[in-house]
């Protein structure tokens, strides 16, 4: 569903510091399937992430969304498209703190103009099938590790989106919490959706829920499973 | 409900959750603009409440007062001027008045003295403003004595008190019958303090006082609109010194609410990166951050204006009223008639919330238009 062609990302372009951390990379992500970039540090998971899931553009070549071409669009249809989209999980979860677990997770909601309480009764609906149900209501910045990645999830979901991206999902977490954190991604894949993720962890590549390996050196691709 | 509706809801649930996330920052910023709002919306408040009070009481006061002057000094008028004065055209009427100051020991005040005609007093008896009433604490039917000019004894009974339509002049009056007026001065029948005449036209006013000046060249003639006039500057005079000095103090909250609310903190954003990657477009930061600003400084513009309000109409604008009121010898305390002038609230308005709404949204506009994939890092 998403198909990327000679797809070239610079920074700091034209300055003396200018960095090409992709070097054209073609690649095609299936729908319902989870696909996982991995890689050495530096070699721009991180950076393919943000181009396939429209928080960034391309310097050259072409992202297509299905049938349409998204690489330039302008911010706002940007916008529209990640909202309805994509879910992202951060890798440091990116919680706002000093408000509850719930209202983070009904954060990206707000500007949808959904009603309140139908909001709130997704939003607990959602955690209670990630059993963070009873942490509702706690400070975000309380949480545990696991907890806020299961807060991020849940806010990644809130919208509905057909695809999950995920940086570096179990970074943060023991061999345990990660287990669990696949166990939440085969129930994202029996529900339909495309789930993107990077990892270094070998525990993460060679699970079964893995559909794709994509491997990456250097801002090129050097090995797709 | 419309989607429209839900989303800003949404919005301003979100914006108060995010203030009392930061509890600290926004109240001590709401105290700070509170307490700006409170100094200049009780200036306003006070000097146009003053200025009205003015107005009304010279409303009573006739059109046209002729004094006699001799030597270049005010001096009393004979009733014979009445008839020159009742000839000229255009004249309703004219009568004499009797009026003074009176120095009472025991309070170590000055009353203003006055004979009205209508009502009349009876004689030996007093009608007291409430300044009167404060300084000596005398209630109805008291007795009140006083040396007349020969150093015999004068005594008053307190008839009643005078219901106050106007505090800040009727405070010191002492109103007395002409009889009684004419025995504590020693002021003969046929000589009053200056002469009161209405006219038919107000137009004419000028034209009759200047026909007046002519056949009496001794007079000196004071038209009401002058006093009106002579009034206003003082007050705006008065007025301007405060604001000027209160200049200051706005400067440098101006600089202080662009510092506090234009300073965007690392946290702030790191938090605006989170809401951009996470779906929300570059408007709705931008909507949220202006309701926050708005939050802040309509609160504080509401509780600075009714801290204000409260000040000047219940606890007689304490903290200025030496600067503004200047010359009052007895008027401890008084309130004034509460008054609230649409145009000055909405001046007002203009220039605390709006400026500071704009300064809470500038450099959110900056962090806003950067790219959201920086929250990846
Ligand atoms: N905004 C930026 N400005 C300059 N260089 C950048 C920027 N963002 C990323 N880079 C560089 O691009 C390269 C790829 O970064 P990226 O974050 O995609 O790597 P990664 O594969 O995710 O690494 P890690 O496994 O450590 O997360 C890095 O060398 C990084 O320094
Ligand atoms: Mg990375």
């Amino acid at each position: 569903m998403i198909h990327l062609s000679d797809v070239r990302k610079a920074f700091n372009q034209g300055k003396p510091n200018e960095f090409w951390a992709l070097k054209g990379i073609d690649l095609s992500v299936r729908a319902g399937k989870v696909t996982v970039f991995r890689g050495p540090s530096g070699s721009g998971k991180t950076t393919l992430l943000t181009l396939v899931g429209c928080l960034a553009r391309p310097t050259t070549g072409r992202v297509r969304l299905r049938d349409r071409d998204i690489s330039g669009l302008p911010e706002r249809f940007l916008t529209d498209i990640r909202r309805s989209t994509f879910g992202f999980v951060f890798q440091q979860f990116n919680l706002l703190k000093g408000i509850s677990a719930v209202e983070n997770v009904m954060v990206p909601a707000y500007p949808l103009g959904r009603c309140r309480t139908e909001l709130s009764a997704r939003a607990h609906a959602l955690m209670d099938s990630l059993d963070i149900g009873p942490k509702a209501h706690s400070n975000a910045e309380w949480l545990s590790g696991g907890e806020a990645q299961r807060v991020a999830i849940a806010r990644a979901l809130i919208n509905d989106p057909e695809v999950v991206i995920a940086d570096e999902p179990t970074a943060n977490l023991d061999s345990e919490r990660s287990k669990q954190f696949l166990g939440i991604v085969e129930t994202l894949k029996a529900s339909g959706k495309t789930v993107l993720m990077t990892s270094h962890d070998p525990l993460v590549c060679d699970t079964e829920v893995v559909d794709h390996v994509v491997s990456l050196r250097d801002g090129q691709l050097v090995d797709t499973r | 409900m419309s989607p429209w509706l839900h989303k800003q809801r949404n919005l301003l649930d979100f914006t108060l959750s995010s203030l009392s996330r930061r509890r600290g920052k926004t109240l001590g910023m709401m105290a700070v603009y509170t307490s700006i709002v409170f100094v200049l919306a009780s200036v306003m408040l006070f000097s146009h409440a003053i200025r009205r009070e003015a107005a009304t009481v010279l409303a009573k006061s006739p059109e046209v007062l002729v004094q006699r002057m001799v030597a270049g000094r005010h001096d009393l008028i004979p009733a014979r001027y009445l008839d020159a004065i009742k000839g000229v055209r255009g004249v309703q009427s004219a009568e004499g008045r009797l009026w003074g100051y009176l120095f009472d020991p025991a309070a170590a005040a000055n009353y203003t003295l006055m004979v009205p005609t209508n009502p009349r007093i009876e004689p030996g008896k007093v009608v007291i403003g409430d300044g009167v009433v404060r300084a000596r604490s005398a209630d109805p039917g008291d007795l009140m004595s006083f040396r007349a000019h020969d150093g015999a004894l004068v005594q008053f009974k307190v008839d009643k008190t005078i219901s106050r339509d106007s505090a800040l002049v009727s405070a010191d009056l002492f109103l007395v019958a002409e009889e009684d007026f004419r025995r504590l001065f020693g002021i003969a029948p046929g000589l009053f303090t200056d002469l009161a005449i209405s006219v038919r036209n107000p137009r004419e006013v000028t034209k009759i006082a200047e026909k007046i000046d002519a056949a009496l060249p001794d007079t000196r003639i004071i038209l009401r609109d002058e006093i009106l006039r002579t009034y206003e500057s003082v007050f705006d005079w008065r007025e301007g010194m405060l604001l000027v000095l209160l200049a200051g103090s706005i400067l440098a909250f101006a600089i202080f609410s662009w510092e506090k609310a234009s300073g965007l903190s690392a946290e702030e954003r790191r938090e605006i990166g989170i809401l951009k990657a996470v779906g929300w477009e570059t408007g709705d930061v931008i909507r949220l951050k202006m309701l926050e600003g708005m939050v802040v400084s309509l609160s504080a513009f509401l509780i600075g204006y009714l801290l204000a309000y409260l000040h000047v109409f219940h606890f007689g604008a304490g903290l200025f009223e030496p600067v503004l009121k200047g010359w009052a010898v007895l008027y401890p305390k008084y309130r004034l008639a509460p008054f609230v002038d649409e145009l000055q609230v909405a001046t007002l308005f203009f220039f605390t919330v709006f400026p500071y709404t704009i300064a809470t949204v500038v450099p959110i506009w900056r962090a806003a238009i950067v790219d959201p994939d920086t929250v990846m890092r």
